[in-house]
C-alpha cells in the first residue's frame, strides 16, 4: 500500500534521513519505533513532502509521490497527523474538523463531525470550544479527528501517546484498533512499547535515519538482543 | 460637546476607511506573510477606476454605486494579476527581498497612473443625494461620512460572518496560524492566496473608490495611505482581522482630536502611537507571536573574510584614481562623483547594520534626512560655516539613531522593517508639518558650501574624502571587538550572551553609529545641492539604500560599495533614457528578485 524505497532527507545542511525503507500492508497498524531523534518524525514529513526528500521512491497507492506537494500528498489519500499535533487555537473543535475535510473516497464510508465524536465521545462537548483551550488528550483526539476527515486510506500518526495520562492512552489504543478494524492503514511512530504491542502488526526499528530491523510484532517481543540494542535507553 | 460629538463622528469616517485598506492588507499578510508595499497602490487604482467609471457612466444611484463596486472588483482582479505575476513566485524568498518587490510594484503603478490619468489632480463628481450635511446637535456633519461609517460597518460585519461562516474563511483563519498544517490536509494553498489577494485587493480597492466623493484622486495617494495602512495593521497586530478594526478605530479618533490638541503633529502623533505600542506589545494589540513551525534552519553566515591580494590592488587603484582623475573632469561629472561618494557611504551605513549586524533598516533614510537637515538648520538659523554643519550632522543624525534604535533594535524580522519606516515616517512628517522652523514642503534654501568648497572640484574631493573616510571607518569597526560583538550576536544572540555581549546594547550602538555616518552623507548631500527638502527623508531614498546594499550582497564587504555605484550609475541611466523611469527601475527591481531570490551575492556563492 505504502512502499518507502531508500528514502533520504536533509534538514539545511545536517543529513538526517539514510535511506529509510520500509513497506505498509493494506490494512494493517506498522510500527516505527527508535530512540529520541532516530528519524522517526522526519520519516513521516519526508514521506508527506512536508520535509522535501533528497533521494528516494515513495509510492503509494501504486502513485509515486515524492516530490510531490503536501496538499497533493493529502488528496492522494494519505493522512497526516503530526506528533506536535498543531491544532489550530483559535478555531473552535468543529471548525478544526472542518479544515481536514476533503471529498468522500469511492467505497468509503465518509468521515464527519458526527462520525469523528462518536470515535471520540468527550469531543462532543466541546464542538465550540476554542482549539486552544483543550486538554493535550483532547487535542490529540482532535488532531486524529482533523485528518480523518479526509478520508484518508493510510495515515501517519506521530507519537500518539507521547505525554498522555494511562487511561487516555488506552482509549487511544482503543481508537487505533477501531481504524483497523474498518480497513484503515497505519503507520505509527512509537516511544511506548507496550502501547506499539498492543496495536501494532509490524514493526520497523530506525537508528540514525536507517531502518535497522524489522518483523512482527511478535517476533520483536521474543527478540531481546534487538530491544536491547535500539530501543533501551 | 456636539462639537466632540462631530470630531468622533469625523473620525470614525477616517476609521472605516482605513479600516477597509488595512483588513485587506493585514487579511493578506496572515495567510502569505507577505508585506504588501503596493497594497496603497491598489488603493489608488481603486480611487482612478471609480473615477474614470464615475464620471463615464451617466448620473444616478445606481451607476455611482455600481461603478464604485466595478472599480473594488476591477482592482481585486489587478492584485490577483500581480498575486500571480510576481508574488507567486518570491513566497520562500527572505522577507526583505518581498517588500523590495512589492515596492517594485509601487514604482510601476505610479508610472502606469501617471501614463493613464495624468499628473494633474483630479475631482470626481460628489455623491448622488448625499452631497449636503445633516444636523448633529446643532453642528453640521457631511451626510456622505456618515454614510461612509455605515459602510465601514457593513464590510466589518460581512467580513466577520465570511470568516466565521464560510469554508474559505475557516481555511483562511487556519492558514493565518499554521499554512504548512493546512496544506498537510489537502488544502491547495494557491487558491487561498489567489483568494485572499482578490479579496484585499478589493478591499483596498473599495476604500480608494469610496473616497473619490470626499478628496481629489492623486498621485501620492499610495505611499501617503500605506503608511498609515501599516500603522494600523501592525498597532492591531499583523494578520489579526478584530486588531485591525480595533486600531482603525484608535487611529482615526486620535487623528479626529490630534487635530484639535496638536494641530501641527498630528502626523507624528500616529506614528508616536504606533511606537508606544510595539514597544509594550512587540506583536501589536491582538497579534500574535509568530509561530515556530517553519521547517527551515538558519545557518550562521560565513565569516567575513578581509580583502584578498587581487583585492587590495583593485581597491588601491581606485582609491589613486579618485585622486588623480578628478581635476579632468568637467563639472557635471564632479557632481556625480561626489553623488556616487555620498551613496556610498549611505549605503557602507546601512549595510553596517544590516550585514554584521542582522538588522533591516526600513527608515534608513531617517538618518540621512537628519543630518542634512541639522546641517541645513545650522546654516540657515545660526549662520554656521559649512565645516560646522558637517561636524554637527553625524552627532545630530547619531542622536535621532539613538532614540530611534531604542526601540527599533528590540524587534526582529518584518516587526522591526515596520517600525524602522514608521520612525522614518516621523521623521519624514515633522519635517513636512513643522514649517516654521523646516519651511515644510518648501524645504530649507540657500544651504551653500564654504568659499572654498564652492568649486565643484574642491567639493567632489572633500566628498571622497569624507565618505570614503567613513567608509573605511565603518570596515575597521567591523574588524574590531564591536564589530564581533556585532556578528556574534546576529549568529546567535543566546550564544552571544552567554560569552557577555550585551546583544542589545551592541545593536543599539551600532544602528547610532550607522545612524551617524548616514549622517554625515546627508550632510554632504545638502551642501551638494544647495536645499534641503523633506523628500530627503522620504520612502523613496530609504529603499535606494537597501537596493544598493541588496544589489551588493548582504554578506559582502565590498557590496555596498559596488551596489552603490550600480544603483546610482543604473538610475542616472534610466532617468536619461526614458520618461518612465520609475517603471522601469520597478521592474528591474521585481526581475532581480524573481531571478535572484537570495540576492546577487548568495547567486554568486551558491
Ligand atoms: N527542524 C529541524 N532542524 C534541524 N534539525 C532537526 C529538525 N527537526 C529534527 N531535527 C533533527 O533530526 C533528527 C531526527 O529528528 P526526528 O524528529 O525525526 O526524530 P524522532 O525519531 O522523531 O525523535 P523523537 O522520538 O524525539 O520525536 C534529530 O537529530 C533532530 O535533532
Ligand atoms: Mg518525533
Amino acid at each position: 500500500m505504502l512502499t518507502v524505497d531508500g528514502l533520504h532527507a536533509h534538514y539545511g545542511r545536517a543529513h538526517i534521513l539514510d535511506g529509510v525503507s520500509l513497506t505498509v500492508e493494506p490494512g494493517e497498524v506498522h510500527v516505527l519505533l527508535g530512540r529520541n531523534g532516530a528519524g522517526k518524525s522526519t520519516t513521516m514529513k519526508a514521506i508527506m513532502g512536508l520535509v522535501p526528500p533528497s533521494a528516494g521512491r515513495v509510492t503509494f497507492l501504486g502513485q509515486a509521490i515524492a516530490g510531490r506537494a503536501p496538499f497533493e500528498i493529502a488528496r492522494a489519500g494519505l493522512g497526516y497527523v503530526p506528533e506536535d499535533r498543531r491544532i489550530f487555537a483559535e478555531l473552535t473543535v468543529e471548525e478544526n474538523l472542518e479544515c481536514g475535510r476533503q471529498k468522500p473516497r469511492d467505497g468509503q464510508r465518509p468521515w464527519s463531525v458526527e462520525r469523528v465524536c462518536e470515535l471520540f465521545p468527550s469531543l462532543a462537548a466541546m464542538r465550540r470550544r476554542p482549539g486552544g483551550r483543550m486538554s493535550g488528550g483532547e487535542q490529540q483526539m482532535l488532531t486524529i479527528g482533523r485528518t480523518l476527515m479526509g478520508n484518508p486510506r493510510l495515515i501517519l500518526l506521530d507519537e500518539p501517546s507521547e505525554g498522555l495520562a494511562p487511561v487516555i492512552v488506552e482509549r487511544m489504543a482503543a481508537a487505533i484498533l477501531a481504524l483497523k478494524a474498518e480497513g484503515l492503514s497505519v503507520l505509527l511512530s512509537e516511544q511506548n512499547l507496550s502501547f506499539a504491542y498492543a496495536v501494532s502488526d509490524r514493526a520497523s526499528i530506525i537508528e540514525k535515519g536507517v531502518v535497522r530491523w524489522g518483523g512482527t510484532m511478535a517476533a520483536l517481543m521474543t527478540d531481546e538482543a534487538a530491544r536491547r540494542a535500539y530501543l533501551s535507553v | 460637546m456636539s462639537h466632540l460629538l462631530v470630531q468622533g463622528l469625523s473620525g470614525l469616517a477616517s476609521a472605516a476607511s482605513l479600516f477597509l485598506v488595512a483588513a485587506g492588507l493585514t487579511v493578506i499578510f496572515g495567510v502569505t506573510r507577505i508585506v504588501n508595499f503596493a497594497h496603497g497602490s491598489l488603493y489608488m487604482l481603486g480611487a482612478y477606476l471609480a473615477y474614470s467609471l464615475v464620471t463615464w457612466l451617466p448620473r444616478g444611484h445606481f451607476p455611482f454605486w455600481g461603478g464604485v463596486v466595478l472599480a473594488a472588483l476591477l482592482t481585486g482582479v489587478i492584485g490577483v494579476v500581480v498575486e500571480v505575476l510576481v508574488l507567486r513566485r518570491i513566497y520562500k524568498a527572505p522577507e526583505l527581498f518581498q517588500l523590495l518587490a512589492t515596492f517594485g510594484v509601487v514604482l510601476v503603478v505610479q508610472d502606469l497612473a501617471l501614463a493613464v490619468w495624468g499628473p494633474q489632480d483630479l475631482l470626481g463628481p460628489r455623491a448622488p443625494g448625499l452631497r449636503g450635511a445633516v444636523d448633529v446637535l446643532g453642528e453640521r456633519f457631511p451626510l456622505y461620512d456618515l454614510v461612509l461609517i455605515g459602510i465601514g460597518g457593513v464590510v466589518l460585519l460581512l467580513l466577520w460572518l465570511l470568516f466565521q461562516r464560510t469554508r474559505f474563511g475557516v481555511l483562511v483563519r487556519a492558514a493565518t496560524a499554521d499554512r504548512e498544517m493546512v496544506g498537510a490536509l489537502g488544502v491547495n494553498q494557491r487558491w487561498l492566496f489567489t483568494g485572499v489577494f482578490f479579496l484585499g485587493s478589493a478591499l483596498a480597492g473599495l476604500g480608494g473608490a469610496l473616497q473619490v466623493p470626499r478628496e481629489s484622486v492623486n498621485l501620492n495617494m499610495d505611499l501617503a495611505i500605506i503608511s498609515e495602512a501599516f500603522v494600523v495593521v501592525v498597532v492591531g497586530g499583523l494578520g489579526s482581522l478584530p486588531g485591525a478594526a480595533l486600531a482603525a478605530l484608535l487611529i482615526g479618533q486620535l487623528q479626529a482630536f490630534g487635530i484639535l490638541v496638536f494641530p501641527r503633529i498630528t502626523l507624528v502623533l500616529v506614528f508616536l502611537v504606533m511606537a508606544v505600542v510595539l514597544v509594550v506589545r512587540p506583536y501589536g494589540l491582538l497579534g500574535k507571536r509568530p509561530g515556530g513551525h517553519a521547517a527551515s534552519v538558519t545557518l550562521p553566515e560565513p565569516p567575513l573574510a578581509g580583502l584578498t591580494g587581487r583585492g587590495r590592488a583593485v581597491v588601491a587603484l581606485a582609491l589613486v584614481l579618485c585622486v588623480v582623475l578628478p581635476p579632468f573632469l568637467g563639472d557635471y561629472a564632479l557632481v556625480v562623483l561626489s553623488e556616487l561618494a555620498i551613496a556610498v557611504l549611505f549605503a557602507a551605513s546601512l549595510h553596517f547594520i544590516m550585514g554584521p549586524g542582522g538588522m533591516a533598516s526600513f527608515g534608513h533614510a531617517a538618518y540621512f534626512g537628519a543630518g542634512a537637515y541639522a546641517a541645513a538648520l545650522l546654516v540657515k538659523h545660526a549662520a554656521a560655516p559649512m565645516e560646522v554643519g558637517l561636524l554637527a550632522a553625524p552627532f545630530a543624525a547619531g542622536l535621532v539613531g539613538l532614540l530611534f534604535g531604542f526601540f527599533c533594535v528590540r524587534l526582529s524580522g518584518v516587526y522591526s522593517a515596520m517600525l524602522t519606516l514608521a520612525f522614518a515616517q516621523i521623521a519624514w512628517s515633522t519635517a513636512f508639518q513643522w514649517v516654521e522652523v523646516t519651511g515644510g514642503d518648501n524645504g530649507i534654501l540657500g544651504v551653500w558650501p564654504s568659499a572654498w568648497a564652492v568649486p565643484k572640484l574642491a567639493y567632489a574631493y572633500l566628498s571622497l574624502a569624507l565618505c570614503l573616510g567613513g567608509t573605511w571607518l565603518l570596515r575597521r569597526v567591523i574588524f574590531a571587538p564591536m564589530g564581533y560583538a556585532l556578528r556574534a550576536q546576529r549568529d546567535s544572540a543566546l550564544r552571544a550572551e552567554a560569552i557577555g555581549i550585551d546583544a542589545f546594547k551592541v545593536r543599539w550602538l551600532a544602528f547610532a553609529l550607522a545612524a551617524a555616518f548616514a549622517g554625515l552623507a546627508g550632510a554632504l548631500f545638502a551642501f551638494g545641492k544647495g536645499s534641503v527638502f523633506p523628500t530627503t527623508m522620504a520612502i523613496p531614498r530609504s529603499v535606494d539604500a537597501l537596493l544598493m546594499v541588496l544589489l551588493g550582497g548582504v554578506q559582502t564587504l565590498i557590496g555596498p560599495v559596488i551596489g552603490a555605484l550600480a544603483y546610482t550609475g543604473l538610475h542616472e541611466q534610466l532617468v536619461r533614457v526614458t520618461e518612465l523611469w520609475r517603471a522601469a527601475l520597478g521592474a528591474i527591481i521585481i526581475a532581480l528578485v524573481l531571478f535572484f531570490p537570495r540576492g546577487l551575492a548568495g547567486f554568486r556563492r551558491a
